[in-house]
């Protein structure tokens, strides 16, 4: 079970309102992703989850039982920290074994229920080493490991892979889907990363200054985002938003497209513009595409083989039926 | 310095310093040495010249010699054990947020200041006084006889007077060993249903392994040394209660004028302090390894 259910919860440092009133229900088994950017409480939140920071009004309740005032360890929850947080003075093994042993589980019991972690997590030939000895990504999976063996009712993953590289992090990525499919257990996810978000939850809480400014599958926010912040957070590279006259033509304060909606066309189309820098990926092609007297910059896909160069005169045509409109609150019409 | 020519360079910079630092020490000891087996007595210059091993055999039949090594290490691991524990505890309050902690931190510290026979003369003095002392008081005022605290606990009053010396220097490195742990780790201790006292055990006390070998370390390296405040408070007495080997020595030389026996009570002390030294590397050196 991995009920989560917060109701009013408020968060304050003084004076300053780090989270405001928020709702939301989290449901037994889902991968909950909390995005946004740097600043918008989506660790705070986290924390306030964890009980490692005390919320000043609201109801939390996890699995039908208020939460509000238990301290960390009653709640059944456990956390994967940024820093991992591994006692380096302790070998893996008795990393892994932490939890149980303050629950004061007996010997046998650790032991088998570490080996089964290790086996899970690839760990087993790295048990009688310590945290320091251990690559960033295998220092990941010790972290994990330390939350496996507490049969947790949901984990709480802060920022997990951003101490890895980019290489890694993929792979880490679907270990944790992996595991997540493996064990059906509630898992909330805190990132700054949309990528990671897109990729692993079944759903998406997008933060904003401590609100939630949209709740929804990866894509269904890709596809209807509610309001600009959601269009622009979502999907990379990055929605191209267009204001004024253009936008006006659409009966909407502000338009946005996304690159892979927009034609390219050598002679005809409906906007022109000049080629600037284009980042070749190979599969694809970005192209930034300037002078179109709409926006600074336009950022249109193409096919990995479309032969356009920097100065080059193009013409976008968009998807008519891909535009997202928005009014002048930044809300979808 | 990783090519050959600068290796070499920075050795050559750096032989001067060496070699005048290794004249220091070995003129000395090399000096105490040539003294602890001649007959040296200030009092009978005409008498001169090697005499083998009697001073040393003079110096160990002292009758204060064996107290004199029991006092030394009674005060060493007496002050260490106090400081340390008492350092650990001030360090964790005052690591806590609480009301004037830049005062109260400088508060903590200041006793490090305060020159050794000062300190001494104003514990002496101030406190431990059985008519006028402020515990003299307390006691009165509690209703109880007041102590007299140097004739009748020379040793543990010596004890107390330089553990509060040295409390700071152990409060002061803890402390910022303190502050260097990570709070993510104490949280996830906590997350893992550790209560505070696991916490401090399994968490907070490893992490301070290092620190507390250093503080265990550097405070031997002065505590066999104590001298000041042995002469200003007890004089090593009641008898040889608080004589230190470091006292005795002092007693040779500058009371008995037989500087002959004084060395090799140098020489004696030297030994006991190489002792000590293994003693402890073995026990807590280890923890000085990254």
């Amino acid at each position: 079970m991995g009920q989560i259910i917060l109701s009013g919860v408020t968060k304050r440092f003084g004076d300053a309102e780090v989270i405001p009133p928020l709702d939301l229900d989290i449901e037994d088994g889902e991968f909950v992703v909390f995005v946004g950017p740097s600043g918008c409480g989506k660790s705070t939140l986290l924390r306030l989850i964890a009980g490692l920071e005390d919320t000043t009004a609201g109801r939390i309740t996890i699995d039908g039982r208020d939460a509000t005032g238990m301290p960390p360890a009653k709640r059944g929850l456990a956390m994967v920290f940024q820093s991992y947080a591994l006692y380096p003075h302790m070998s893996v093994r008795k990393n892994i074994a932490f939890p149980l042993r303050m629950a004061g589980a007996s010997q046998a019991e650790q032991d088998r229920k570490v080996e089964a972690a290790a086996k899970v997590l690839n760990l087993t030939s790295y048990l009688d080493r310590r945290p320091g000895q251990l690559s960033g990504g295998q220092r990941q999976r010790v972290a994990i490991g330390r939350a496996i063996v507490r049969e947790p009712s949901a984990f709480l993953f802060d920022e997990p892979l951003s101490n890895l590289d980019a290489a890694l992090r993929v792979g880490m990525r679907m270990e944790i889907s992996e595991l997540h499919e493996k064990l059906r257990t509630t898992m909330i996810y805190v990132t700054h990363d949309q990528v990671e978000a897109m990729t692993m939850a079944d759903k998406i809480v997008v933060l904003n200054a401590g609100r939630i400014e949209q709740v929804g599958g990866p894509l269904e926010l890709y596809r209807n985002p509610r309001n600009l912040f959601v269009a622009g957070f979502i999907g990379s590279p990055k929605m191209n938003f267009i204001s004024g006259p253009e936008a006006q033509r659409f009966g909407a304060h502000t338009i946005g497209i996304r690159p892979e909606h927009i034609g390219v066309h050598p002679t005809m189309g409906d906007w022109r513009g000049v080629v600037g820098v284009s980042e070749h990926l190979g599969s694809d092609t970005f192209f930034h595409v300037h002078d179109t007297g709409l926006a600074p910059g336009l950022t249109v896909r193409a096919g990995g083989e479309v032969a356009l160069r920097h100065g080059d005169t193009v013409f976008l045509t968009p998807e008519a039926d891909k535009i997202h409109r928005f009014d002048q609150n930044g809300q979808r019409l | 310095m990783s090519t050959q020519a600068s290796r070499s360079a920075a050795r050559l910079m750096l032989s001067p310093a060496v070699g005048l630092l290794l004249i220091w020490m070995i003129v000395p000891l090399v000096l105490t040495l040539w003294f602890s087996f001649q007959r040296y007595n200030l009092l009978y210059p005409d008498r001169s010249g090697f005499i083998g091993l009697a001073n040393y055999v003079n110096f160990v039949g002292t009758s204060g010699f064996l107290d004199a090594i029991l006092n030394t290490l009674i005060l060493v691991v007496g002050v260490l054990a106090i400081t340390v524990v008492g350092g650990i505890l001030i360090a964790l309050l005052i690591d806590q947020p609480l009301w004037g902690q830049g005062i109260v931190r400088i508060l903590v510290i200041s006793p490090f200041f305060i020159m050794p026979p000062v300190a001494a003369l104003i514990w002496k003095n101030m406190f431990f006084n059985p008519t006028n002392g402020l515990f003299a008081e307390l006691f009165k005022f509690i209703g109880l006889r007041p102590f007299d605290f140097l004739g009748q606990a020379p040793l543990g009053s010596i004890i107390l007077i330089v553990s509060w010396e040295w409390l700071p220097f152990a409060t002061l490195i803890l402390l910022t060993a303190l502050q260097s742990l990570s709070s993510e780790q104490l949280e996830a201790a906590e997350m893992d249903g550790a209560p505070p006292v696991k916490r401090f055990w399994f968490i907070m006390l490893p992490h301070l392994a290092r620190a507390i070998t250093v503080v265990i370390l550097i405070e031997t390296i002065f505590l066999l040394g104590i001298f000041g405040e042995i002469l200003v408070t007890t004089n090593g007495g009641p008898g040889n209660a608080s004589t230190t080997l470091t006292y005795l020595v002092y007693k040779e030389a500058l009371l008995d004028f037989d500087a002959g026996t004084a060395a090799a009570g140098g020489v004696v002390a030297v030994i006991l302090a190489n002792i000590v030294a293994m003693f402890l590397m073995r026990a807590v050196g280890r923890n000085l390894d990254a």
